[in-house]
């Protein structure tokens, strides 16, 4: 529903100095058709109290294109009309009064090609601070062909990461060293050796690993390379390790990523705080040496997380995958942090489809062709178990890396033992899923029959068989699937 | 040591009747299935030998697992996988790969370390199999 016609002013008028409303602007064009090569942002916007809804989201697509408080004459040497970004279309919220869905479109020549950092200052910039609004929260974007195609994308894709590692089929198996902080080098790379050996395909530094007084980074690189290097000796297989490279400075991430390559690494890592910019440099390099990019999403709950102000995450995650990172933390749905089902499955179907349809019941806004780019393999990391193998499967499917930290670290007798009961328990699953087996409902079954031949898992199920973390989602979808819905 | 290459080398070794449901899951997805064979297991062979072109047409597990007990009768006392091969628009590659057959004893890996100026090592990755010829690997262990 659009509450209000178009009341542009036109022509000289337009122009005479002084303060005019945004709608009168020509920011709220309800009659604007968005062209296909258009970027469309859709925004939650909460108005303060006595703000007419339609300027509130007008004064939204001005302040993040071309406006600023007053009229400005110069707008007269430009083809003002093509730059000023567009809401054409304002819903008010299901069940939440006082919100609206501004739908704003944006000509393509607004935006440099291939920057994200260019995007979000225009997408993201000022507006979020803007007076008239409670809060605004980006929720989803409708990204060009056009403009896609600007983008590297992820330096490695799920395709071909698979055909280095060598590994068909199944989830990859990962885990985050613990305790995060404090070990040496040398332990360090004690439980990379133990994880790896014991079966998983990665382990992984933590987000906040990076050089400290306990263990500088050259340190870890060293030990956990001989750690990998000697847990592929042992089981003929392709193993790696997530070294962080994030630093101060982009000549320090580069210093260590150089030396994690020339020490025959397949993959490093770097954090979302890093920021844009320092994000596409590192998947450039990437791409330049032949590394796997791994993304933790460190910090993004500070803006993802709050459904009436931020940025959701599904719009971090289209960043990302025009950024060109390989890996991305995206939630889990039964382990210990955030996450929706419906919601993480746009999550993951925005990181692995070549098209993602609209789906409101999952918060997916807009059709979106990804024009080929390279899939972004999600990561699942954060209080899960062997135990929960088969709801993992179904709820996330295969092209996913399932980190189990303190699932595989915790297990009673040892990291090995812990590590052999998550790849057992996994490929069990795996096994029945193919049978044809309903292995959702039969998966605690699967489980225990697999358990009756290794021992390690029986123990894992025994020690975490009732953990479960049940929490209301913050951000889950405001559209549930009814016949009667009209959108 | 046991290789632990593929999907399900984690498991006891799959019996016949539970390869023949592997191999109708990959046809039922309309993957082309593919046996090879090899006796360098060394992590990086990516080309192991292929028993016949990729089987594009067969529909029928039982197909597949006749020329499965052919190769197992030639290359009985090597590695021998199976493999799912999707030709679908953005994938083109392989789907699954497990392994259905290894020799009697796997000799497994020696890891050499060259030191290096600086601490760096230099690692190699060394079958012990293949110190004797393609062939006689693993004939007489």
């Amino acid at each position: 529903m659009n509450i209000q016609p178009s009341i542009t002013v036109r022509g000289k008028d337009r122009y005479k100095s002084g303060v005019m409303e945004y709608k009168r602007m020509g920011y709220w064009e309800p009659n604007y058709e968005p062209k296909d090569t258009d970027v469309i942002a859709l925004f939650r916007v909460t108005p303060q109290d006595g703000v007419d809804p339609t300027e509130a989201c007008a004064a939204v697509a001005g302040e993040s294109s071309t406006a600023t408080w007053t009229v400005v004459w110069t707008d007269r040497l430009t083809a003002a009309e093509k730059y000023r970004a567009k809401c054409y279309r304002v819903d008010p919220v299901p069940n939440s009064p006082g919100s609206y869905f501004a739908y704003i479109a944006y000509d393509l020549d607004l935006f440099e090609p291939g920057s994200i950092s260019n995007l979000t200052a225009s997408i993201i910039g000022n507006v979020f601070g803007f007076k008239p609004l409670k809060a605004l929260r980006l929720e989803d974007m409708r990204l060009p062909v056009a403009y896609v195609k600007t983008f590297q994308g992820p330096a490695t894709g799920i395709v071909v990461e698979r055909e280095r590692l060598d590994k068909f089929g199944r989830p990859l198996l990962g885990a985050t060293v613990k305790p995060k902080l404090g070990l040496s080098g040398r332990n360090y790379g004690r439980v990379v050796y133990e994880a790896l050996k014991g079966g998983l395909d990665f382990t992984k530094d933590d987000e906040n690993i990076n050089s400290q007084p306990f263990m500088h980074w050259r340190e870890r690189f060293l030990y956990c390379m001989e750690a990998v290097n000697r847990a592929q000796a042992a089981t003929g297989e392709i193993k790696g390790t997530y070294l962080n490279v994030t630093a101060a400075t982009m000549e320090d991430m580069y210093e260590r990523a150089e030396f994690a390559h020339e020490l025959g690494s397949n993959i490093v890592m770097i954090d979302l705080v890093i920021g844009y910019t320092a994000i596409q440099s590192m998947a450039k390099w990437a791409r330049r040496n032949n590394m796997i990019l791994h993304l933790h999403r460190a910090g993004h709950s500070t803006y993802t997380r709050q459904r009436s102000h931020g940025v959701s995450f599904r719009v971090i995650a289209k960043w990302m995958r025009l950024a060109g990172v390989d890996h991305i933390h995206a939630g889990t749905v039964v382990g210990k942090l955030e996450g929706d089902p419906n919601t993480t499955r746009g999550y993951y179907d925005i990181c692995r489809e070549d098209f993602n349809p609209m789906q409101l019941e999952h918060g997916v806004f807009f059709d979106q062709n990804w024009a080929s780019l390279n899939k972004l393999m999600p990561v699942a990391s954060g209080g899960i178990h062997a135990g929960q193998m088969h709801q993992l499967l179904d709820l996330l499917g295969e092209d996913v890396v399932l980190q189990f930290g303190g699932g595989t670290i915790g297990h009673p007798r040892g990291i090995q033992a812990g590590a052999t009961a998550n790849r057992v328990a996994l490929e069990a699953m795996i096994l029945a899923r193919n049978e044809g087996r309903d292995y959702v409902h039969e998966g605690p079954e699967i489980l225990a029959k697999a358990a009756q031949t290794c021992t390690p898992l029986r123990e894992a199920l025994d020690v975490w068989k009732d953990v479960t973390f049940n929490y209301e989602s913050t951000d889950a979808p405001d559209f549930v699937p009814t016949p009667s819905m009209a959108v | 040591m046991r290789v632990t290459q593929g999907c399900f080398s984690f498991l006891p070794d799959l019996t016949d009747e539970q390869i023949a449901a592997q191999v109708q899951y990959c046809l039922d997805k309309g993957w082309a299935v593919n046996i090879e064979f090899t006796d360098d297991p060394h992590p990086r062979n990516t080309y192991w030998d292929m028993w016949g072109l990729p089987m594009f047409d067969l529909r029928d597990a039982a197909g597949i697992m006749k020329e499965l007990a052919d190769c197992r009768r030639v290359y009985g006392d090597r590695y021998i996988r199976i493999s799912g091969f999707d030709s679908g628009p953005g994938w083109e590659s392989v789907r699954i790969s497990f392994i259905v057959n290894r020799p009697r004893e796997e000799p497994g890996f020696r890891l050499d370390r060259q030191e290096a100026a600086g601490r760096n090592l230099h690692y190699a990755t060394h079958s012990y199999a293949v110190t004797r010829p393609e062939g006689e690997r693993y004939t007489d262990r």
